[in-house]
Order: C-alpha cells, then sequence, then structure tokens
C-alpha cells in the first residue's frame, strides 16, 4: 500500500469544508474521503453518497426478532407444554406482546449496530488510515487520491487552497 | 448557514473553539487520577465491600437476614430494585427522546447520564438476584429447555416480561453508550502514546470520522432513539405490570404504567442533577454545564414531578369512587395507618417540594437544586416503599396484620447498591470522557458565544 499518494486538505471550519467539496467536485476532482470531528450535515450529499439506508437492517433484523419471539412464546406455551391457567386459552396473544416487543427492539437494536460496524470495517483490531490526527480534534479535512485523479498535485493543491484550505499536505500510505 | 434565534441561551460559555472542547474534556481522562478522586474512590470501594461482604452474608444465611415476614414478603429488595430501575430511566431519556426532539442541550449530559443508567440498571438487577435467595437458580427465569422435562417459563406472567425488559434495556443501552463514546474514543487514541493509544485504539475500534461512517452514524443513533424511546416506557410500565396485574388493593390500578413512567423519569433527572452537579465542580466543566442546563433539568423534575402528584390523587379519588372497600381501606391506610410517616414524606418530598422550582431564582440555584435532587430521590424512594409495605402489610386476614422493621440486612444490602453505583461512575468519570465532545462541537457553531456574528444576523 505505501505506493498510493494522497493529497490533504486542512480546514478549520466544517462549512468551508462542506464548500471546498462542493467546488472541488464541481472542477471534476475526485475525493478519497472527508474527515471531520463530528457529523457535518449534508457533506455525505457533497460528496455524492447515496442516503445511509440502516434503517433496513434494522427493519429485516426487527422482523427477525418479532418472527423468533412469537415462534418462542407460542411454541413453548402452546405446543410443547400447555399449562392449563383457570382454562384460559394456551396461547393468549396480548400477554406475548411484552416479549415479542422487547426481542424486537433487541434484534432491531444489535442487528443494526452490527451491520453498521461490518460496513465500515469497524473492529477491535481494525488499523485505520488516519490522514490527519487532528481530524478527531479540530480539523476538517480532505484526502485526494492523487493516483485516481486526472488533474496534477499543484493543480488539486491550488484547487484546495482556493476554496479555504489552510494547509494541504502530501501523504503517502 | 446556521441560523439562530436570537433569544436561545447559550449552552457552552466562554468562547470554546473545539479544540478547547477536546482540551477540556480529555484533561481528566489524560492526568493522573487527583487527590480528591483518590479519597472519594476509595471511600466507594470501602462502602461497596462493605456492601459485598453484607450480599454474601445474605445468600449464606438467607433471607432471614432481611426483615420480611409472612404478611410482608417483599419490602426493600424490590423498593430498591424499582428505585434503581427508575433512576436508569433518565439515561436514555436524555440521549434518545431528547434527540428525536432536538434538545441541543442534552449533549452536555447524555453521556453521564448513560453510563448513570447502565449503573443504575445493574444495582436494580442486583436486587432481583438477591431477593432470589439462591441465585445460583437464577436461571430459572430464563426460557431454557431443562433436564426436569420440557417446563417452560411463564410468558404470561409480568415476572418474566420484567427479566426481558430489564435485560434488553441494560443491553440497548450499553450499545448505545458506546457506540456515542466511539468517536470520542477515536480522539483519546488519536492524541494518546504508548499503552494508551492501544487500549482507546481498540476501544475506538478503527474510528477515522470519513463522512460515509458519519451519515451511517448519525442514521444509527436516530434509528437507535427511535427503538430506545418506546423501550425506555415500556421498560417501567413492565415494572408496573409487577404490580398491577396482581389483586392486591393498592397494587391492582390502571394507572400504574404513566404513573410509574414519570416517576422514572422524575428520580432520574434528579440523580443526574445530583451527578452533574458534582462533576461539574470537579472537573471544572462549568462552561458545559451551565446554569441554562441545570434550570432546563429542573423544569422536566417540576413537570414530573406534578405528573406523579396528580396521580396520587388520581389514585386516591377512583379508590374512593371504586366503592370497593378493600380498595379504600388500602388508600385510607397509606395516608393515616401506621405507616403514615411514609406516605406523608413521599407526599412532601414529590409533589410539594418540586413546585418550588417555579420560580427563576430557585431552579437557578445550584445549592438548592443539589438538595431539592436528593429530596426528590428520598420521596421517589418512599413512593416504592409506600406502595410496596403499605399495601401489604395489612391484607385480606386482619390475623396476620403486621408491620415492617427493617434489619441491618436490608440496610447493608442497599449500601451496597450506593458502593457498586459510586465505584463504577466514579471509574467512568476518570478513564471515559464525562461529556460527549463530538456533540458539543456540533452544536458549538448555534449554541456558542464564539459566533456571535452569525446571532446577529438573525436578530
Amino acid at each position: 500500500m505505501a505506493d498510493s499518494k494522497y493529497l490533504v486538505g486542512v480546514f478549520d471550519d466544517g462549512d468551508d469544508l462542506l464548500h471546498a467539496v462542493e467546488d472541488i467536485r464541481h472542477q471534476g476532482v475526485k475525493i478519497h474521503e472527508a474527515y471531520t470531528p463530528f457529523a457535518i450535515h449534508g457533506l455525505d450529499k457533497a460528496l455524492g453518497y447515496s442516503f445511509p439506508r440502516m434503517g433496513i437492517a434494522a427493519f429485516l433484523f426487527g422482523i427477525t426478532g418479532t418472527i423468533c419471539a412469537v415462534l418462542l412464546t407460542f411454541w413453548t406455551m402452546g405446543v410443547d407444554w400447555p399449562i392449563n391457567v383457570g382454562g384460559k386459552n394456551f396461547f393468549p396473544f396480548p400477554t406475548n406482546i411484552p416479549i415479542v416487543f422487547e426481542l424486537t427492539v433487541l434484534l432491531a437494536a444489535f442487528g443494526m449496530s452490527f451491520t453498521f460496524f461490518f460496513m465500515e470495517n469497524l473492529g477491535p483490531s481494525s488499523k485505520p488510515i488516519i490522514f490527519d490526527v487532528r481530524s478527531t480534534d479540530d480539523k476538517f479535512v480532505v484526502a485526494i487520491d492523487l493516483a485516481k485523479n486526472k488533474l496534477s498535485e499543484t493543480e488539486i493543491s491550488k484547487l484546495l487552497k482556493e476554496s479555504g484550505a489552510s494547509e494541504v499536505n502530501v501523504k503517502e500510505v | 448557514m446556521h441560523v439562530v434565534s436570537p433569544i436561545r441561551e447559550t449552552l457552552v460559555l466562554n468562547g470554546k473553539s473545539y479544540h478547547d472542547v477536546t482540551e477540556d474534556i480529555c484533561k481528566q481522562v489524560e492526568g493522573k487520577p487527583t487527590k480528591e478522586w483518590k479519597i472519594v474512590f476509595g471511600i466507594s470501594v470501602l462502602v461497596l465491600l462493605y456492601g459485598t461482604a453484607w450480599v454474601f452474608w445474605t445468600w449464606w444465611e438467607g433471607l432471614g437476614v432481611w426483615g420480611l415476614n409472612k404478611t410482608v414478603g417483599w419490602a426493600w429488595d424490590i423498593t430498591n430494585f424499582v428505585w434503581w430501575v427508575g433512576i436508569g430511566h433518565a439515561g436514555t431519556l436524555i440521549s434518545a427522546v431528547l434527540l428525536l426532539f432536538r434538545q441541543k442541550w442534552r449533549t452536555s449530559i447524555n453521556r453521564a447520564a448513560e453510563a448513570m443508567t447502565i449503573f443504575a440498571v445493574i444495582c436494580a438487577a442486583s436486587f432481583i438476584v438477591m431477593h432470589m435467595g439462591r441465585p445460583w437458580l437464577a436461571y430459572f427465569a430464563l426460557p431454557l429447555p431443562n433436564t426436569f422435562g420440557s417446563l417452560w417459563v411463564n410468558f404470561n406472567s409480568p415476572l418474566v416480561w420484567d427479566v426481558f425488559a430489564i435485560s434488553t434495556y441494560f443491553s440497548v443501552s450499553c450499545l448505545f453508550w458506546y457506540i456515542g463514546l466511539i468517536p470520542d474514543l477515536a480522539t483519546i487514541r488519536d492524541r494518546a502514546t504508548g499503552t494508551r493509544k492501544k487500549v482507546y485504539g481498540a476501544l475506538a475500534i478503527g474510528w477515522t470520522g470519513g463522512a460515509k461512517a458519519w451519515a451511517r452514524y448519525e442514521d444509527v443513533s436516530l434509528i437507535l432513539a427511535g427503538l430506545s424511546t418506546p423501550l425506555v416506557l415500556s421498560v417501567h410500565t413492565i415494572v408496573s405490570f409487577d404490580f398491577a396485574t396482581s389483586v392486591i388493593p393498592g397494587w391492582h390500578t390502571t394507572i400504574f404504567p404513566p404513573y410509574f413512567v414519570a416517576g422514572a423519569i422524575f428520580s432520574g433527572f434528579a440523580m443526574v442533577q445530583n451527578l452533574m452537579l458534582v462533576t461539574r465542580v470537579v472537573y471544572k466543566l462549568e462552561d458545559y454545564v451551565t446554569l441554562e442546563h441545570i434550570s432546563l433539568m429542573n423544569k422536566i423534575i417540576t413537570l414530573t414531578g406534578s405528573v406523579v402528584g396528580i396521580a396520587y390523587i388520581t389514585e386516591f379519588f377512583i379508590a374512593a369512587y371504586s366503592g370497593v372497600e378493600y380498595e379504600q381501606y388500602a388508600f385510607i391506610n397509606r395516608a393515616t395507618g401506621p405507616l403514615w410517616w411514609s406516605y406523608w414524606a413521599m407526599m412532601t418530598c414529590n409533589v410539594l417540594s418540586p413546585q418550588l422550582f417555579w420560580f427563576k431564582k430557585v431552579r437557578e440555584n445550584i445549592l438548592v437544586s443539589f438538595i431539592m435532587a436528593v429530596v426528590v430521590n428520598i420521596g421517589m424512594w418512599f413512593e416504592r416503599f409506600v406502595i410496596i409495605v403499605t399495601s401489604l402489610h395489612r391484607d385480606y386476614l386482619p390475623s396476620s396484620w403486621t408491620y415492617f422493621t427493617p434489619r441491618m440486612g436490608d440496610i447493608s444490602d442497599y449500601i451496597f447498591s450506593f458502593g457498586f453505583f459510586f465505584t463504577a461512575f466514579f471509574l467512568f468519570s476518570k478513564f471515559l470522557p464525562v461529556i460527549n465532545m463530538a456533540e458539543v462541537k456540533s452544536v458549538l457553531k448555534s449554541s456558542s458565544e464564539k459566533y456571535p456574528e452569525k446571532k446577529k444576523v438573525t436578530a
């Protein structure tokens, strides 16, 4: 991996970064990724990412939880060992709503979160590429892979400076 | 362009920059523990050790070390359980419900409140395990196939619902808290060297703050908040079902679920208030947890306290109106029977005292807020004591009427939970950032005096 050369534009303000990303993408520069200390709303759209669809994962895991909980309560209470309590139904649905609800929430929350970890390749042993350590503190950073761009290093560097970058560094990874 | 209403109070004072936020919050994680921290932590560990010894004695000797008798079968154990679970509601309420309502002031207090939630739920669960008397049989509460024939837990029982509700609530709260921590752990990782970098690096699971990750992260947070909001309401609803589905006068009440949830938020906010008032001074975070935050929390305390007050009065009215003699007696006995003092302690602490917060001077007075938060939690403990003990001690059969007196076992096992709670909270506040740096930074522009020119635009 030591052959990739990145140009790292450092901004002092999130809004400046947002506008810069819009500008330089307009000029046809391909951006590797932007790194910010907190979520900048609209940045994903400016970078051309599709709308995050974590809700789909939450729904699928949630519905799995619902089905599992219904099967669990129905099978144990109604099939495997039905208990006669004063002649009532073996499987009264209303009393199983709490269990079904809790298991739905449990699976939806954990399923979605682990899907998120998986999609973002997050894990205790993952080795992230950090373009600028200050990007988790107070700097807003944009990384551009030079190999994937037609424009030269100096041209992109000039564009970044013009759109408000306080520093432009080169980083090889 | 950030549009900020001119009447919006500033949430971060003294013109903090993004870097100041990082420095101020990371300082206590990176520095050596202070003398004050060592002293208070040492005291909590001693209290925890004393409590732990008593818990083991409770299990060794049996529940006879408690003051329970054949009429009063639930007393301090379940009182403490409900009290701690109630306290544990504020964290998720602050982080989930206030997130859905887009309340920016939650950013300074949500981290500590969520940590408090987790520790409070552990304390609550410890009373459930304690009151089993034989904790090695705790797995009986789980739907496991067993060697005695495939007899399952009874899913019609609120006690089983409780097992599911509390464990789901605990695990989802831990998850929500951890996901909130990831960006801050990455901040600490990027500042650290050596072992600390390795430990926080592993905990930060490779977070870089990429735009795609942030977009998904925000989506995950919002959906988790949406899932946690009904979850937090369901937990205390189910706790209240433990009582409401029984046929004990004073317990068999349809008002219980909303009334318990309001009470839980009430006591939870009081506990958050106590912890934050101390933490902001010890860690010098007055610029982040401001009088505005304290005053807003006091407003919620007043609101929920009033809801609880209306519930008390409604209960009394419905008992009178129902025409059921047993129900009527249960309520008359609460207010005028041998345990009258606990009823009136509850009424004074929970209904009357928070009304003082209608005055702005009182609401913004730190000492009064602190004392009031303690008073509220004493009141909420008595509420559970009143519901449990006074409903039980005079049951259907006058020949078994009795009084409840706590013994050393009750008191020491309660002390155990404080030892655990404070030990855990002090460890958290030393090794993890007590304020959510990423979220505070995100509201800095709209809610700090650092950007006055933006304010003028809309003023």
